[in-house]
C-alpha cells in the first residue's frame, strides 16, 4: 500500500506537495518528521515558553497565539483556496462578542444585567437575544458555529453566483464595516465603541489570578495545535487537493463534475470556524473584545501576518502572525510612528516581491542543500506567472 | 458499464447580443463515432461545445443518450458523462499527473472519502494512466508537462471522469507529428465505447482520423458526411477550402488546399 | 412631503460623493482590473490640498477654486508614481495589488500624521456655500451639498465627453473592451494605462476637495469612504460609467431612506443586505462588456 505523503510540517511551500507513492522509507521519516516537528512545537508551547516567559509575556503570547488561529483559516481560504478574505474580523468578532457576552453574563450574576446596561440605563431588562447566552451550553457552541453560520449564508450565496477575486474581497471587506458600524450603533446592547470589557471571570476562575491566566493560555496552545492538526488533514487530504484545482482552475473544476460553490464554501466556513474560536479564547486572554479589534484595519491585519509568513504553507500563516504581533508590541511600545511605515512597507515588499512569504526563503535554503526533486515546488503559485521571485 | 450513447441537436440557436453564432444546427452523432467538426473560424465550432456543455445558453435541443441536456448547469452536463476540452490546455500545473487524474475521477465522491487522503493509485486512474501514456510521469507537476503530454492528461481525465462524450477542442493544436499521430490512435482506442467530437483545423489529421466530418459555416450546417463525401461537396469548397488561409494556416504543407 | 424631499436630497448628496469617489475607481478597476486601496489616501491628499491652499490664499472661495485643480494634480501624480513603482510590476495579480497598495495606504495615512498631526482640522467654507437655497413650497437644500452635486455631475459630463470624444478616450476605451487586441492595434496600452491611473487618482483629488465642505479633514478619512466606493463599483460594473453613476445614486438615495426609518447603523446593514441580494440577481453588476473568453 502507498500513500500521499504530505509536506515535512515546516517546509510546505505554493502548491499541494506531491503526490504519488514515494518509497515507503522516504513516506515514514517525512511522517516522523512531521511528527517530530509537532512534538518540538508542543514542547515549545507548553514547557520551555512558560518556564522562560514572564507572566506579561506569556499571556501576550496568548493574545498572539489567538491571532495565530485566525491565520491558520486565512491560510486554508486564501492561501489553499484563492479567497482573499479581508473580513476575518467578523468571525473573530462574532466569536469574541459571544464569549464576552456569556462571561458578562456569569459576572454579573443569574437574573442581573450586565454592569455596563446598568450604566447607560437604557433598558429594564435583559435584550432578548442577549438570554441565550446565560448557558454556557449556549454560548460556547456559538462561539464556533455562529461565524460558521454567517460565513455559509454569505458564502452560500455569493460563491453559487461567481462573486470571486477582488469582488469577493470587497463584499467581505464590506462585512466587516457593516459589522463594526452596526456594534457601535447598538450602544446600548453592544457596548458600543468600548466594546464588552473588564471581563471579571473566566467559568468561575478569576481571570486576574496570573495561575489562572497561565491556564488560559495552555487551553489555547492546545486548540492551536489542534486546529495545526486539522488544517494539516485538510491540505493533505483529497479535499486540499481539490481545493487548490479550484484556486487556480475554477470553471475547469466545473467541467469535471463538481460544484465549485461547495468546494470554496467548506473552506470559508472552517476559515469562519476556526477565526471564532481564535475570538471566544482572545476574550479570557485579553479581556475586552469591541469593534476596534475586529473592524476593517485588523481584519487585513490578519492577512498581513499570513501574507508574511506564506500564505499556502501550513505553518508560514502561524508564525507569520505571532512574528508580525509580537513586532508590532515591541516597536510601536518605542516608535509607534514608526511602526506604522513597517507595517505598510512590510505589506508591500512581502506581497509584492516575496509572494510565497518567508517560507519560500526556508525553502530555497532547504532546497539548496537538500534531495528535494527538482520541480516539486515553485514559489509562486499561478500558471501564468513564470517569473518567480527572490 | 452501458455501451455509448449517442448525441442528437436539434434545431440549436445561440445568440450573443443580437449575434447569431449558432443558427438552428441539428446533428447526430451515433455512438462509437468520432465525428469532427470543422468550418472557417467564426463558423460557431466551439460555441456549439460551450452550448452542449452549458457554458453559453442556447435554444431548441440537446440530448445526450435519454437526458436533455440544455438548461441544466455545467457541472450536472458533465456528471452526466459529457466531457470536453479546450483550445488552451487547463490541467492543474500545480498538482501532480496523478493529483490531475484524482481529481477527476473524483466527482461522485463522498465528503467522508474527499476529506481523507488518497491512498496509492485507484484503478481507473492506474488504466488511464496506461491509456495516455503517462504511466512514468504520475509524480511530475503537470504544468512541467511537455504540450502534447498535457493535452494527452486532458484526455487522460475525461477518461477517468467516466464520460461518455468526449468533446476535444483542436486536441492536436501545435502537436509534432509523432504526437498527432499518437494523439489520433488514442482517439480509436478511447472510441470504442464512448463517442468523440472534435473540433480540428487539421486536414490531414482529419483525413486519417475522421470517420464523419459535420462541416459549420456561418453557425449552420453545411454539409455532413465521410470525409470523401465532405471533400467532394461543392459548397464545402466554396466557403472552406476556397480560402486557403483557413485550411492551409493550419494544415500541414502538402494538404490539397 | 418636506421630510420625503429632505431624505431624497440627502440621499442624492450622499450619492454625489460616492460618485466623485467612484468615478475615479470605475477608470482604474475597469481598465487595469486592479483595486486601488490607496485612493482613499488621494481624496485625504486632495484634501489636505485644500487645507494647505487656504493657509497660504486667504479668500475661501478663492482657494477652494484654485484648489480643486490643484489636488487633481497632487492626486494625480501621486497615482502616477503608484502605477509607475508598484501597480505596473502587479499586473497579473490583482488580488495582491490590493494587498499592496493597502500597505502604501498605511504609510500615507502616517505621513499625513506626521506632516499635519492626528487630529482633524478644518477649512473654513466659502461665504457662497454655507447657506441654504430656499425652494417653493417650503423645501431647502444645502447650498455645499447642491455644489457637490453640480461638481459630480461636471466630472461625469467632462469624463464622459473625453471617452467619447478625445483620441485618448478612444484608447481608453479600445483598452478597457479588448486589452490585447488594443496593443496589437499600436496602442501604446502602458502608456494609456498611466494616464488612466493620473485622471482616476486626479478625480480622487477633486473628491477630496469637496469633501472639507462636508466635515473635517484627517488621516484616515479615506478609509471608510473607499468601501463603499467600491462597491459602487462593484455593483454597477466595470468597463461602463453609467453603471456607477446610477448606482452611486442608489446606494445614497437607500442609505438616507434607511437612516431615516431606522438609525445609520441597522441603514449601513441594509444596504449590505440589498448589494449581496443584488448580486444574486447580477453577479457581474448591472452593466458588463460581454466577451467570449472562458470565464
Amino acid at each position: 500500500m502507498t500513500a500521499v505523503v504530505g509536506p515535512p510540517t515546516v517546509t510546505t511551500v505554493g502548491p499541494v506537495p506531491a503526490g504519488g507513492p514515494p518509497p515507503g522509507r522516504r513516506r515514514r521519516a517525512l511522517r516522523l518528521r512531521a511528527a517530530a516537528g509537532f512534538a518540538c512545537g508542543a514542547a515549545l508551547l507548553f514547557a520551555v515558553a512558560p518556564l522562560v516567559l514572564s507572566d506579561f509575556r506569556l499571556s501576550l503570547l496568548a493574545k498572539y497565539l489567538c491571532l495565530a488561529m485566525v491565520a491558520v483559516g486565512v491560510g486554508i481560504a486564501w492561501g489553499r483556496g484563492g479567497m482573499l478574505t479581508l473580513g476575518q474580523g467578523v468571525f473573530f468578532g462574532l466569536g469574541g462578542y459571544a464569549m464576552a457576552m456569556h462571561l458578562k453574563l456569569a459576572d454579573a450574576g443569574p437574573g442581573a444585567m450586565p454592569d455596563f446596561m446598568q450604566l447607560y440605563g437604557q433598558l429594564d431588562e435583559l435584550p432578548v437575544w442577549w438570554r441565550p447566552f446565560a448557558s454556557p451550553w449556549f454560548a460556547l457552541p456559538a462561539t464556533v458555529l455562529l461565524p460558521m453560520a454567517v460565513a455559509f449564508g454569505l458564502g452560500s450565496l455569493v460563491f453559487r453566483r461567481r462573486v470571486r477575486g477582488a469582488y469577493f474581497a470587497i463584499l467581505s471587506q464590506a462585512l466587516a464595516a457593516a459589522m463594526v458600524i452596526l456594534l457601535v450603533g447598538q450602544q446600548g446592547t453592544t457596548g458600543g465603541t468600548n466594546g464588552l470589557t473588564d471581563i471579571q471571570g473566566f467559568f468561575g476562575y478569576d481571570l486576574d489570578d496570573p495561575v489562572n491566566q497561565r491556564m488560559v493560555y495552555f487551553v489555547i496552545a492546545a486548540c492551536l495545535l489542534g486546529l495545526l492538526v486539522l488544517a494539516r488533514q485538510l491540505i493533505q487530504s483529497r479535499y486540499g487537493e481539490l481545493l487548490v484545482a479550484v484556486r487556480d482552475g475554477e470553471e475547469r473544476v466545473r467541467f469535471l463534475g463538481y460544484d465549485p460553490a461547495s468546494v470554496k464554501l467548506v473552506a470559508y466556513v472552517v476559515a469562519a470556524g476556526m477565526a471564532g474560536l481564535a475570538g471566544a479564547l482572545f476574550v479570557p486572554a485579553v479581556g475586552i473584545i469591541s469593534p476596534a479589534l475586529i473592524g476593517i484595519v485588523p481584519s487585513i491585519e490578519f492577512v498581513i501576518g499570513v501574507a508574511v509568513g506564506g500564505r499556502a504553507t501550513l505553518l508560514g500563516p502561524v508564525l507569520g502572525a505571532v512574528a508580525v504581533a509580537w513586532a508590532r508590541t515591541a516597536l510601536s511600545e518605542r516608535f509607534p510612528g514608526t511602526w506604522t511605515y513597517l507595517q505598510g512597507l512590510l505589506f508591500v515588499l512581502v506581497v509584492a516581491f516575496l509572494p510565497g512569504g518567508l517560507a519560500s526563503l526556508v525553502a530555497l535554503a532547504r532546497r539548496r542543500g537538500d534531495d528535494g526533486p527538482p520541480g516539486r515546488f515553485t514559489l509562486w503559485r499561478k500558471r501564468s506567472r513564470t517569473e518567480t521571485v527572490a | 458499464m452501458s455501451g455509448p450513447d449517442g448525441l442528437a441537436i436539434r434545431d440549436l440557436r445561440v445568440s450573443f447580443d443580437g449575434f447569431t453564432a449558432v443558427d438552428g444546427v441539428s446533428l447526430d452523432v451515433p455512438p462509437g463515432d468520432i465525428r469532427f467538426l470543422i468550418g472557417p473560424n467564426g463558423a460557431g465550432k466551439t460555441t456549439l461545445v460551450d452550448a452542449v456543455t452549458g457554458l453559453v445558453r442556447a435554444t431548441g435541443s440537446v440530448r445526450f443518450g435519454e437526458h436533455e441536456l440544455l438548461g441544466r448547469a455545467v457541472h450536472r452536463i458533465s456528471r452526466l458523462g459529457v466531457g470536453r476540452t479546450f483550445q488552451t490546455s487547463t490541467v492543474f500545473e500545480e498538482l501532480t499527473v496523478l493529483q490531475n487524474l484524482d481529481i477527476a475521477a473524483g466527482a461522485r465522491r463522498s465528503w467522508a472519502t474527499l476529506v481523507r487522503r488518497r491512498h496509492g493509485v485507484p484503478d481507473e486512474v492506474a488504466a488511464a494512466l496506461d491509456t495516455i501514456g503517462l504511466a512514468g510521469h504520475v509524480d511530475q507537476l503537470a504544468g512541467t508537462l511537455a504540450h502534447g503530454q498535457k493535452q494527452w492528461l486532458e484526455i487522460g481525465m475525461l477518461l477517468v471522469q467516466d464520460a461518455r462524450l468526449l468533446l476535444l477542442d483542436e486536441p492536436v493544436a501545435g502537436m509534432s507529428h509523432e504526437e498527432r499521430d499518437a494523439t489520433g490512435t488514442l482517439l480509436e482506442k478511447v472510441s470504442r465505447d464512448r463517442t468523440v467530437v472534435v473540433i480540428e483545423h487539421d486536414m490531414d489529421f482529419l483525413r486519417r482520423f475522421a470517420r464523419t466530418v459535420t462541416v459549420l459555416h456561418a453557425g449552420k450546417v453545411l454539409s455532413e458526411g465521410t470525409v470523401a463525401q465532405v471533400q467532394a461537396d461543392p459548397r464545402v469548397q466554396e466557403v472552406y477550402l476556397g480560402h486557403p488561409v483557413d485550411a492551409a494556416g493550419t494544415a500541414p504543407a502538402g494538404t490539397e488546399a | 412631503m418636506t421630510v420625503l424631499f429632505g431624505q431624497l436630497f440627502t440621499g442624492v448628496s450622499i450619492g454625489a460623493v460616492l460618485l466623485l469617489i467612484a468615478l475615479g475607481l470605475a477608470l482604474t478597476f475597469g481598465q487595469m482590473n486592479v483595486i486601488n486601496m490607496a485612493h482613499g489616501e488621494f481624496i485625504m491628499a486632495g484634501a489636505y490640498t485644500t487645507y494647505v491652499l487656504q493657509q497660504t490664499i486667504t479668500g475661501a472661495g478663492v482657494s477652494l477654486l484654485v484648489a480643486l485643480p490643484v489636488a487633481f494634480l497632487v492626486a494625480g501624480t501621486m497615482g502616477v508614481l503608484l502605477e509607475a513603482l508598484l501597480i505596473r510590476r502587479l499586473y497579473a495579480r490583482p488580488l495582491d495589488t490590493l494587498l499592496v497598495t493597502w500597505g502604501v495606504s498605511l504609510m500615507l495615512q502616517q505621513l499625513a500624521r506626521d506632516v499635519f498631526g492626528s487630529p482633524n482640522v478644518q477649512t473654513r467654507a466659502p461665504e457662497l456655500l454655507t447657506g441654504n437655497i430656499g425652494l417653493p413650497g417650503g423645501l431647502t437644500v444645502a447650498n455645499n451639498r447642491l455644489f457637490i452635486l453640480a461638481l459630480a455631475l461636471a466630472a461625469v459630463a467632462a469624463l464622459t465627453l473625453a471617452l467619447r470624444l478625445t483620441p485618448l478616450g478612444r484608447r481608453i476605451r479600445a483598452v478597457v473592451q479588448n486589452r490585447d487586441l488594443a496593443a496589437v492595434s499600436g496602442i501604446a496600452t502602458s502608456r494609456v494605462d498611466r494616464t488612466t491611473f493620473f485622471v482616476g487618482s486626479g478625480l480622487a483629488g477633486v473628491a477630496g476637495v469637496a469633501l472639507t465642505l462636508l466635515g473635517p479633514i484627517g488621516p484616515t478619512m479615506g478609509t471608510n469612504l473607499i468601501i463603499d466606493a467600491f462597491l459602487v463599483v462593484v455593483v454597477g460594473g466595470i468597463g461602463q460609467l453609467k453603471g456607477s453613476v446610477i448606482v452611486a445614486f442608489a446606494l445614497g438615495v437607500l442609505q438616507a431612506t434607511g437612516e431615516y426609518l431606522t438609525t445609520l447603523s441597522v441603514a449601513k446593514v441594509m444596504v449590505f443586505v440589498a448589494i449581496v441580494a443584488f448580486l444574486q440577481w447580477r453577479p457581474q453588476g448591472l452593466f458588463t462588456l460581454r466577451t467570449r473568453s472562458l470565464a
